[in-house]
C-alpha cells in the first residue's frame, strides 16, 4: 500500500472540516428567523449535527499537523477561529447565504445526498480515524438527506409560489454541485492510497437520487451549468469572509477568551 | 398573512415495553412534517425510541365540566385498588 504523505491528510482533514463547519454555521443563522418555531430546532439540530463533525475533523487535522511539525498542532478552536478566507478548504456550496427557505432547502438536499454516499465510502476508508468519523455522522446524514427531501416534495408539490421558489433556489445553486465530484492531484493521491474516495464515481448515483425526487415533487433537472470552482483551493465567493467575520469575532477581538 | 400550522399530539415511547406517553405537541403541515418537528423537539436528549404523532383536533376530549359526574363516583371505592390481597412472599416481580 502507498505511504501517505502527512502534508496531505492534514490538507484532506481540513476540506472534510470545513464544509462542515461552514454549512452548520450557515443552518446556525436561520436560528430565530425560521418560518416556524418547530423549524428554528430542527435548522439547529441539522446545525449542530454538522459543527460535530467539524469539530471530529478539525481535532484530528491538528493532531496531524503536530505529527508532522513534531510539536504540537492547533486545536479544533484554533483551525476554526484564526484561519482566514484563503486558509479556508470549504465546498463553494456550502457558504452560499441561506436566502429563502426553498434556497437552503436546495443547498441541503444537493449537499446531504452528496455526503451520504460520499461518508459511505468513506466508512471504509484505510485511514481508522477518518473512517470512524464517517460511521459516526452517518445516522446523522441520515435524517438530513430524508428532512431535505420532503422538503423538496413538500414545496415543489406545493403551491404554486412554493414550487417557483424550490425551481428558482434548485437553478441558483446547481452551478455548485459540480465541484463536489471534483479532485485535485492531492486528492488522487489519497484515493490511490485508499484513503479518500473517488467523488467522481459518485457523480451518476447523486445525479439519479436528485433526479428522481425532482420527478416526484413535479420540479426540473436544472440545465447543465458551468461549474464554479475552487473552494480546494481557498478561492472562495464573497459570502465565506462575512461567514468567518461574525463567526470570529469573539476570539479575533478577545483572543483566548473562554465561557 | 401568516397562517398557522394545524396542531398534533406527540407521544413518545421511553424505551421498548413501555406505553407511549403525551410529550407535548408540535406545529406542523402534514403528518411527516408533524413526525420531523416532534423529533426535533422532543427526542433531542434521547427521550425516545419511538413516536406517535396525532392531529390534536382528532383528540376526543372529556368535558371540564362534567368532571364530577364521570370522575367522583370512582372515589369510594377504595376496594378496586388491588390493596386487599396478601401476596405470598415466594411471589416475585410484583
Amino acid at each position: 500500500m502507498t505511504t501517505v504523505d502527512k502534508n496531505d491528510l492534514f490538507e484532506y482533514a481540513l476540506r472534510l472540516g470545513d464544509t462542515s463547519l461552514v454549512l452548520g454555521h450557515r443552518l446556525s443563522e436561520w436560528c430565530g428567523h425560521a418560518p416556524e418555531m418547530e423549524l428554528d430546532m430542527a435548522m439547529s439540530n441539522l446545525g449542530l449535527d454538522l459543527i460535530g463533525q467539524a469539530r471530529l475533523f478539525l481535532t484530528y487535522a491538528g493532531e496531524i499537523e503536530g505529527q508532522i511539525t513534531g510539536g504540537q498542532g492547533r486545536d479544533e478552536d484554533q483551525l476554526a477561529y484564526l484561519r482566514d478566507v484563503l486558509d479556508y478548504r470549504n465546498f463553494l456550496l456550502v457558504e452560499q447565504p441561506n436566502g429563502d427557505w426553498a434556497v437552503t432547502i436546495a443547498r441541503q438536499f444537493y449537499f446531504s445526498v452528496f455526503q451520504q454516499l460520499y461518508f459511505q465510502q468513506l466508512a471504509t476508508s484505510s485511514d481508522e480515524q477518518l473512517a470512524a468519523i464517517a460511521r459516526k455522522a452517518l445516522p446523522e446524514i441520515e435524517y438530513h438527506v430524508r428532512f431535505a427531501t420532503e422538503w423538496v416534495l413538500r414545496l415543489g408539490d406545493g403551491t404554486e409560489e412554493s414550487k417557483r421558489r424550490m425551481q428558482e433556489g434548485l437553478v441558483s445553486l446547481s452551478r455548485f454541485t459540480a465541484e463536489l465530484f471534483e479532485s485535485d492531484d492531492l486528492e488522487n493521491r489519497l484515493i490511490a492510497a485508499g484513503v479518500a474516495p473517488d467523488a467522481a464515481l459518485l457523480r451518476p448515483i447523486w445525479q439519479e437520487r436528485i433526479e428522481d425526487t425532482l420527478r416526484e415533487a413535479g420540479l426540473e433537472t436544472p440545465p447543465p451549468h458551468r461549474p464554479v470552482l475552487g473552494g480546494r483551493k481557498g478561492h472562495h465567493t464573497e459570502h465565506l469572509g462575512y461567514i468567518l467575520t461574525e463567526m470570529q469575532y469573539l476570539q479575533r477581538a478577545y483572543p483566548g477568551a473562554k465561557w | 398573512m401568516k397562517q398557522e400550522w394545524p396542531l398534533w399530539e406527540v407521544f413518545i415511547r421511553s424505551k421498548n415495553g413501555l406505553a407511549h406517553r403525551h410529550a407535548g405537541s408540535v406545529h406542523a403541515a402534514d403528518a411527516q412534517m408533524a413526525l420531523e418537528n416532534a423529533r426535533d423537539l422532543y427526542t433531542r436528549r434521547q427521550e425516545g425510541v419511538s413516536l406517535w404523532v396525532v392531529p390534536s383536533a382528532q383528540i376526543v376530549a372529556s368535558d371540564p365540566s362534567e368532571a364530577e359526574a364521570l370522575f367522583e363516583p370512582a372515589k369510594d371505592k377504595i376496594y378496586r385498588h388491588p390493596t386487599f390481597y396478601d401476596i405470598p412472599s415466594n411471589v416475585k416481580y410484583i
